[in-house]
């Protein structure tokens, strides 16, 4: 039977918004890394450097091959057998930062892929360095073609975040879940919960769009 | 490994060429694109290169301009080499920071522009002097400011390029590659992709620079009057060499090869 007790659920709320706080800084803070990580991952796939880019090339393959949560447990759980003991935290945005990186170190890739021969060649004839020739040429174009892409993955790694609830990071859902067994109720946490993602997760997407249609714009294209 | 004794390692003397091809080679597998060509350019002298499509002439340019490796022989520019530098008393091919050095030397203005899409016509213009010659922004504004007057473009300075014909482009272009001040500028069929009505506007530019700068300046080109207007010798590229080469009223007027009898009265039919 349909029974949404209102008492509760504003009784709850304070925590949740609490944990949406800690969900969005795993998230913030994971795609920070993914960022970074993503952008070093794409330029040492054209590198020069054959073996470099094998080695590259398969490690980005072999993340996307295999499921988050289980590079979420090896971080926190096998890490210690090699001395590397982490908290929960600390493991969670290195998994899941590691994991969007090689998903946006192909995003970049396309992006640089997309920038045509011919300014590369123009960045030569006025004799810029390789890194001059990314930094104010290539990646300047690169960006426009890769927003679309970055976005998505920003709103997906937000919503990969309650994997994180595995090892004990305070986020949504394991917030929900403390809340759901202490009171035995299930229905107001959880329903709330997924009001909270869609709260954000849309407006996000629409933001994105605006910022892309913005950056475009202001690079002249 | 080609060996490179028989290559002097600077040519000095009076005279010297600004830009010497000395037996170079271009290959793409089994497809002889450059034929052991030998090609000195004068300082202050304006060659036009014409020929058959794959004929190697814009490779020509493109070695040059560094933009492509040779496979033997040696390019110098005034005098030093230029795809190969020396190292214990031998050359050897140059690296990326002989090349770096080296190239400063050479403009280039290509078939479709290249501008930076990102940049308004006087960011692109500016760009080279500030980030690799390291001049302020305001000597390398005066400098480029001078030279988009000179093209006719300083009205548009602050217009991206998407908001510029292809005949204003071109023009920004050359005034970009001015800006670095090469001692050569190569002209890669700098009209082939623009609109009839526009290419009077980038000829003519290139006219003044002959007439009013000392350049060495080489033009692959399929505009047989303006070839023969402003060079001061014409090359027919057939087959990945010259065939002919000669003063401009000699090469059109009268003709010696039959190849280049062919390809002018092809030419002259296609107008």
């Amino acid at each position: 039977m349909f029974d949404w007790n209102w008492a509760f659920t504003w009784e709850i709320l304070p925590r949740l918004i609490h944990a949406t706080g800690n969900t969005l800084i795993a998230a913030g803070a994971g795609y920070a890394i993914a960022l970074v990580l993503g952008l070093i991952l794409a330029l040492a796939q054209r590198s020069q450097y054959r073996a470099l880019t094998f080695l590259v090339r398969e490690f980005v393959e072999f993340i996307r091959s295999t499921p988050l949560l289980l590079q979420i447990f090896f971080v926190f759980y096998v890490g210690p057998q090699f001395g590397i003991r982490l908290s929960p935290w600390a493991s969670g945005m290195i998994a899941i930062g590691l994991h969007y990186s090689c998903y946006l170190s192909e995003v970049y890739r396309g992006g640089i892929e997309s920038v045509p021969r011919g300014q590369w060649e123009a960045a030569t004839a006025l004799n810029m360095t390789m890194l001059q020739t990314y930094r104010r040429v290539v990646i300047p174009q690169a960006i426009p073609s890769a927003l679309a892409g970055m976005g998505n993955y920003l709103v997906g790694i937000f919503k990969d975040t309650p994997m994180l609830s595995v090892i004990g990071v305070a986020e949504l859902i394991h917030t929900a879940n403390a809340i759901g067994s202490e009171n035995y109720r299930f229905l107001e946490p959880y329903t709330m919960v997924g009001l909270i993602f869609l709260a954000i997760s849309l407006p996000a997407a629409g933001l994105i769009r605006v910022f892309e249609s913005y950056v475009r714009r202001k690079l002249g294209m | 490994m080609e060996n490179m004794s028989a290559y002097p390692q600077e040519i000095s003397g009076e005279n010297i060429p600004m830009v010497k091809f000395a037996k170079v080679r271009k290959a793409y597998g089994d497809l002889v694109v450059l034929d052991d060509l030998d090609l000195d350019v004068a300082a202050g002298e304006m060659v036009s290169i014409i020929g058959p499509s794959g004929s190697g002439k814009t490779t020509v340019l493109r070695m040059l301009m560094t933009l492509e490796r040779i496979n033997s022989g040696c390019i110098y520019v005034d005098g030093k080499p230029l795809t190969h530098m020396p190292a214990n008393g031998a050359l050897v091919p140059a690296s990326e920071r002989h090349l770096r050095k080296r190239r400063i030397d050479i403009g280039m203005c290509f078939q479709h522009f290249n501008l930076f899409p990102h940049m308004t016509a006087l960011e692109n213009c500016m760009e080279g002097p500030v980030q690799v010659l390291g001049l302020s922004k305001a000597e390398a504004r005066d400098r480029t400011e001078e030279l988009l007057e000179m093209v006719g473009m300083i009205a548009k300075m602050d217009q991206h390029p998407s908001r510029l014909s292809g005949g204003q482009q071109q023009r920004v272009a050359i005034a970009r590659a001015l800006a670095m001040r090469p001692k050569v500028m190569l002209f890669d069929e700098v009209t082939s992709a623009l609109d009839p009505e526009v290419i009077g506007e980038v000829t003519n530019v290139i006219r003044q620079l002959v007439s009013e700068h000392n350049l060495t300046m080489l033009m692959v080109t399929h505009q047989m009057g303006f070839a023969r207007d402003i060079s001061d010798r014409v090359c027919f590229f057939y087959d990945g060499k010259i065939e002919e080469q000669g003063p401009p009223a000699e090469l059109f007027g009268n003709p010696k090869k039959e190849r280049t009898q062919q390809f002018l009265s092809a030419v002259k039919e296609a107008v």
